[in-house]
């Protein structure tokens, strides 16, 4: 054990820019690759969060608001309001709904903008009145849509998830994006460590070559090899950790977490889902590409 | 101890055979020369007793191990009963005598507390006692080779293989080598030396197997280098 130990800190000394490029290599894929699994989290954090407040509104005519389903210049009548309202609570779909006066739209408008000069420029004419659906399952909005889009005293349908849905199209975007860098890094520290190996072997061929003449097993000759790489990759590992913990630490708690207060931001858990995922990744992209390497010294 | 079976081995690519129908029976404790041209076959024999190769045909036995059924990751095992001295002494750089011929015991994982006691006294077999901390670069060729013995020797295995151990050296350090080859005999290991060295073969009068183009042609005890 100690002749191990101490071929494979000779190894590591012996090409000392080599190693710190590979501890470099992979603390940044590690850190990009450990980045986008803590997007991945914080996507699914978000999703389910607001989720649960999907929520179809359908706007009505008012004498201010145009429409194809409105009489133009007037409010929807309340014939047509008693329509609209049983075709929505006749929809399978849907599990409640609230009516919502201009009065009441107008007292949430004040206490939103409460501090803005927008208040003072608009008053309770000219707000909608309109029917809150919640759904049973957000993901099935389209058919209550369609069915009360055309209804007389409809003047528009907005349905939360259609708007939402384009930003985490963009957030899984910037999530698959960020992972396939980092694949593409990683696979860079991979053949690079291959590489830092192979030459490492290449320039100890005598003793290698001494070492199958002595009797030495397969083993005790890749053991160091494999123990130098691991050992660059699991720095590279550590350094990586320590980023993404600096990230939840002053970024999440420290800025986001006050700065946006309705979201669900990722918390330690999370990262040390991360951290066991990104330990896990350098230790095979290290013994894999030292195994490869080593294999034409191990030829008997 | 060592058994060639009608022993056929062609290397890839070739057509002549480097060693062809040999047998030969080589017992426990015997010292055996190994003479021949260049191209004779004198290495293929010795890299088939390490398992180095495989024969083409024919089948070899070694200490007991049939090699052709020998799985490869028993081949170090092999190899650790087999001692191995070379024309080029095969040292490692950079490191000291003591360290060169602990490196044998450590690859089979020998406690280091063993290693500290038993290389002096191996060192003092071959006449190197005060030469333990010198770097092995530093030694003259025969001090070297005598390294090269010790660590062959150091694990007692039941055979010693020496490819032409006095091939770089002067004919007075040569003596003393084979002095120490002759010792070694004497403890009941098994000797092979091939070598090109007639002054050698004809004073020590062994046993002479002589090969020429791959096939053997002389086996002869208390044996001279050529007619």
């Amino acid at each position: 054990m100690r002749h191990t130990l101490s071929e494979t800190w000779s190894g590591l000394r012996r090409n000392v820019t080599m190693t710190i490029a590979v501890v470099v290599t992979m603390w940044v894929s590690l850190s990009l690759f450990g980045i986008g699994l803590l997007s991945a989290q914080q996507v699914d954090l978000i999703k389910g969060r607001w989720y649960d407040k999907i929520e179809v509104t359908v706007f009505l005519c008012t004498a201010a608001t145009q429409g194809s389903n409105c009489d133009a210049g007037h409010d929807a009548t309340d014939a047509q309001r008693e329509v609209i309202k049983k075709t929505l609570e006749s929809n399978p779909e849907v599990a409640s709904v609230t009516y919502e006066t201009k009065n009441d739209v107008f007292a949430q408008f004040k206490e939103v903008y409460k501090d803005s000069s927008i208040l003072g420029t608009m008053t309770a004419a000219d707000m909608q009145d309109n029917f809150r659906v919640k759904l049973k399952n957000p993901e099935e909005y389209q058919g209550v849509v369609s069915a009360t889009q055309g209804l007389p005293g409809v003047q528009k349908v907005q349905d939360l998830r259609g708007i939402l849905e384009p930003v985490f199209a963009w957030l899984n975007l910037a999530r698959v994006a960020t992972v396939g860098a980092s694949l593409l890094l990683l696979l860079a520290a991979a053949l690079q460590i291959g590489n830092t190996i192979r030459m490492a072997a290449f320039s100890r061929r005598r003793e290698l070559g001494i070492m199958r003449l002595v009797g030495a097993s397969n083993w005790f000759i890749v053991l160091p090899f494999l123990l130098e790489s691991l050992a660059a990759a699991l720095a590279g590992a550590v350094l990586a950790c320590g980023t993404l913990a600096a990230l939840e630490q002053f970024v999440i708690i420290g800025k986001a977490q006050p700065a946006i207060q309705t979201v669900r931001w990722i918390g330690w858990d999370n990262i040390g889902l991360t951290v066991l995922a990104v330990v896990a990744v350098a230790v095979v992209l290290s013994t894999i590409p030292t195994l490869i390497a080593t294999r034409r010294y191990l030829r008997v | 101890m060592i058994t060639f079976d009608n022993v056929t081995k062609t290397y890839a690519g070739q057509t002549r055979p480097a060693l062809r129908d040999v047998t030969v029976d080589i017992g426990k404790g015997e010292f055996v020369f190994l003479v021949g041209s260049s191209g004779s076959g004198k290495s293929t024999f010795l890299r088939l007793i390490l398992r180095e190769y495989k024969p083409t045909s024919g089948s070899i036995y070694v200490a007991g191990h049939d090699l052709s059924r020998l799985p490869a990751w028993r081949i170090p095992r092999l190899r650790r009963q087999v001692g191995t001295v070379f024309q080029d002494f095969r040292l490692l750089p950079g490191k000291t005598v003591s360290e060169n011929v602990a490196f044998a015991l450590q690859v089979i994982g020998r406690p280091a507390r063993e290693i500290r006691q038993i290389v002096p006294q191996t060192l003092e077999l071959v006449g190197l006692e005060d030469k333990g901390g010198r770097l092995t670069d530093e030694l003259s060729g025969g001090e070297q080779q005598r390294v090269a013995l010790a660590r062959a020797f150091v694990n007692r295995p039941p055979i010693l293989i020496a490819d032409e151990p006095t091939g770089n050296l002067d004919p007075t350090t040569s003596v003393g080598i084979m002095k120490l080859l002759d010792r070694i005999n004497k403890t009941g290991t098994t000797v092979i030396m091939a070598t090109h060295d007639s002054t050698i073969v004809d004073q020590m009068r062994k046993r002479v197997i002589e090969l020429a183009d791959g096939e053997l042609v002389r086996d002869q005890s208390k044996g001279v280098y050529g007619y």
